[in-house]
Parts: C-alpha cells; structure tokens; sequence
C-alpha cells in the first residue's frame, strides 16, 4: 500500500460525491429522520432515552452500508475498476482510499445524526455525549467496512442491494434491540457474539445507563474497529487482479 | 532469448477459456517495438480476450505471455502498459481534468502531463466539463488521455475508433504513428479493415487463431487481394479448403 496512492483514491471519490448534492443530502438527513421519527413515536415516554443511543449507532452503520457497496459495485461494472487495477494502484490503495473518503463522510453524518438526537430530540444518556460520536462514527465506518466486504461478491445492482436486508437485518435482530443479548436463545447469543452491530449496540446501551462508560465502551469500540480492518483486509482479498 | 530483447510482445502457446469455450486454443505471436500493430477480425474472435491478456488482467489456461521482457501482468509492467478498454472506463461524474488528475497520480506523473496528454486528444475546450456531458466520441478520447499519462512504452488499445467520425479516427491514426515515431509500441485492436493500410503490421484473427501474422503489403502480395478486407476473405476461403 502506498499512502500517495490511497489519498489520491479519497480525493477521487470523495469528489465524485460532491457532484452527486442528492446523495450528500440523503446520507446526513436519512438518519436524522429516523431518529426524529423513533423520537416522536415514544413522545412523553421514557422509551426513548433507552433505545435513542442504539439506533443512533443502527442508522449510520445501514446507511454507509448501502451506499459504499453500491458504490464499488459500480466501479466494477464501469470498467473502471479493470483500468485501476492495471496500473501500479494496489488493491489495498483502493480499498482504503474508499474506506477513508466514506469515513470522512461518516464523521459528518454521526456528529450531524448525534447533535440533532441531542439537541432537536431530546435525547439524554448517562455517559459523556462526546464518547456518543465516537461510538456513531465507527458503527459507520463499520457499515463502509462492511459494504466494501460484501460488494466483492455481487455480480449485479440487484445482487448488492439484496445483502441489506441478508447481511444487516439479521445482525439487526440479533444485536440485543429487539431482546437484550443474555436472554437470546443460547445459540443465539452465541451467533450474535460474532456479530460486530452486536457490539455496537452494547455500547451505546452502556453509555445509555452507566455514568463513567469510557472502560466498557472502550472495549466495544475497539471491537468494531476490529472487525473493521478485517473486513477490508478480506475485501482485498477477494479483489482479483485477473479475472475470467 | 534475443527475441525478447527485440519485441515489445511475445505470446507462446496462449490458451484462454471464457466459461466452457475455449477462445483461444494455443496462440504465437510476435508484436515488434516502435510499430504500430493492428489486430484485425470479427466480433467474437477473441482479440479482447488476447488484448486483456497482454495487459494480465485476464485468466489464462497456459502458455506464456511476455511483455516488454516479463512476464504479463508484472508490478514492474503496470507503469510501462497503457491499457485503453473497448468502452470509455473514465469516471463520467467527474470532470475531463479531474480524471485525468487521478490518472496522473496514479501512474506518478507530473501534473504538466495533464495537460500534455488534454492538448494530444485535442480536448482543451472541455477540460471542465463533466464527461457525461460529453459525446461519446470526445468521452473516447477521455479513456485514450488516461492512457497516455506518463508516456507508457507499450499502449494496448481495444477499438479507440468505433464509433468515430472519419475525421477524428484519421487524427487518431496520425497521432499513433507519431507515437511510434517517438518510439512508443502500440497493438490496435478494430474490426474495420480499412484501418489495416494504416499499421505497420497486421495480426488477423479469427474464431481464436491468427490466419496472418505480416505487413500489409505482404498480405496483399500473398493473397493477391487488392485490400485488406478481401485479403481477409482470401484466407477464410483458403483455410476452408484446406
């Protein structure tokens, strides 16, 4: 990998985003949408304030998710992509030029998506509001992450857009919103133990509830990161140089 | 071996499946440096297949590929190969210019070959405009410019002509023989036979195999055809025959 190469890829793409206005609109104002909505639902209840910090971390990850795998998707079907992999661009200059563009992207939506859950939707947690962006922005990154991952394996636009709901709704399930993760069915809790959103949510439910987060948060976050660099580190994997 | 030192391309034994078809069954062939190569043949006869497989970005079944003295596809090779697709792979929401910049810095060249290769492709009205706004001819040249940034010494390009007005595809041709002039080795690909008196030697390929492997007077002189196109028709039916 070569950082000059990299950088160059960010600019690219972050670039072609800012031609695209309707996309920069739907990715920050999505997610505040949602969570003004999921605010109003529980309107002069309680609900809110537990299960807000969650889906703070929920939307961002789907969001980024879809987005970044379409986009690579589309880098492929261009031709783009065989003319860039012939020259001396590697594949992990790729890979993370495109991870630190949609990351870039990333911390605007979750300091936008965290600032107008606390400030417009009266969202209040236990924990410091500051450790809420962190948590945000690398749920989003997972989501780039992620949709990086499995946008090595669709072949079609119909393809990608299927793994939403293959690859996030389970995820979504499982990761302790609907039932708290220790009363999941064994096996289940055991799946969901494998789960990066499994994670992600625990640590916002943590900053929901428990004034001095920043130990137990800590550890969830660096979980995710994990499984961030694996998947790009997978995805570069599954990149081909040659193909049939 | 002194071919290598010599020839800008050596493919020996290539053999390429697409799926369960064999497109090419065992391919030799020699493109010389400083000359321009046209590969000529109809749609479906493989020359894509060969094209991709000298830039290495294709699977190949056996045989060796050498280009420029290693072997296809090297890291070595990727700044000394330009690769021009048959459809125009350049970033259409973005701008001429802005392309061709992450084109340069790609292949680390300097900024000034922006606006080298923008002056070469004649596109210097529309360096900012997007190239989706661009026709399709002009979005072409765009792909071609991309290429050449940072004069590679062998440019492979798939069909740069299809679909161009006569005027433009005869400055195409003028700027690839100046390019051979400087030295540069260049493997046309078209399905146009009328582009093959323009090329220093021809490669006809067919259904996977080459029928002609020579110069264009050569062709003639062999065939007795009075062109190309029924040089062309002389060897299917001699290669039928026997």
């Amino acid at each position: 990998m070569s950082p000059r190469l990299t950088l160059a890829t960010a600019r690219r793409v972050l670039l072609q985003l800012r031609a695209d206005h309707r996309t920069l609109v739907l990715m920050i104002a999505v997610p505040c949408v949602l969570l003004g909505l999921l605010a109003w639902i529980f309107n002069g209840t309680p609900v809110f304030d537990s299960v807000g910090a969650p889906f703070l971390g929920v939307f961002p990850f789907v969001v980024m998710f879809v987005i970044t795998s379409v986009a690579t998707l589309r880098e492929r079907s261009s031709g783009t992509l065989e003319r860039l992999l012939s020259t001396p661009l590697g594949k992990g200059d790729f890979l993370g030029g495109y991870a630190l563009a949609f990351g870039a992207l990333a911390v605007v939506q979750a300091l936008v998506a965290t600032g107008f859950a606390i400030w417009v939707c009266g969202l209040d947690v236990a924990g410091p509001r500051w450790l809420l962006v962190v948590v945000a922005v690398t749920d989003a990154v997972l989501g780039t992450a992620t949709g990086l991952f499995v946008s090595a394996f669709a072949r079609t636009e119909f393809q990608a857009v299927q793994f939403m709901p293959a690859f996030v709704l389970p995820q979504f399930l499982l990761c302790g919103l609907l039932l708290p993760r220790d009363m999941l069915p064994r096996a289940l809790e055991l799946v969901s133990d494998f789960l990066p959103l499994s994670y992600a949510v625990d640590a916002m439910r943590t900053l929901t509830t428990q004034v001095d987060a920043a130990a137990d948060v800590g550890r969830d976050v660096v979980i995710v990161a994990a499984f961030v660099v694996a998947a790009i580190a997978a995805g570069s994997l599954t990149l081909r140089r040659r193909t049939p | 071996m002194a071919d290598d030192q010599t020839a800008a391309v050596v493919v020996d034994g290539l053999r390429v499946f697409r799926g369960s078809r064999e497109v090419l069954p065992g391919i030799s062939l020699t493109v010389p440096r400083g000359q321009v190569v046209g590969l000529l043949g109809p749609n479906g006869g493989g020359k894509t297949t060969l094209l991709r497989s000298i830039v290495g970005v294709q699977i190949i079944a056996g045989g060796t590929v050498t280009v420029l003295g290693e072997p296809a596809g090297s890291p070595g090779l990727r700044s000394r190969v330009g690769y021009v697709t048959q459809d125009a792979s350049v970033y259409s929401d973005l701008t001429v210019r802005a392309n061709l910049t992450y084109f340069a810095a790609l292949a680390g060249a300097p900024r000034a070959d922006v606006e080298r290769v923008i002056e070469v492709v004649d596109l210097t009205t529309d360096v900012d405009t997007r190239v989706d706004r661009l026709s399709g001819g002009q979005r072409s040249r765009v792909s071609l410019a991309a290429a050449l940034i940072g004069s590679p010494e062998l440019l492979v390009l798939d069909e740069p002509t299809v679909g161009l007005d006569p005027v433009l595809r005869r400055d195409l041709w003028a700027l690839f023989r100046r390019l051979a002039g400087e030295g540069t080795t260049l493997l046309v690909s078209s399905h146009v036979m009328d582009e093959a008196a323009r090329c220093d030697r021809l490669l006809l390929l067919r259904e996977g195999r080459l029928l002609a492997d020579d110069s264009p007077d050569g062709l003639l002189a062999r065939t007795g055809a009075p062109d190309a196109e029924q040089a062309f028709f002389a060897l299917i039916e001699t290669e039928g025959a026997a």
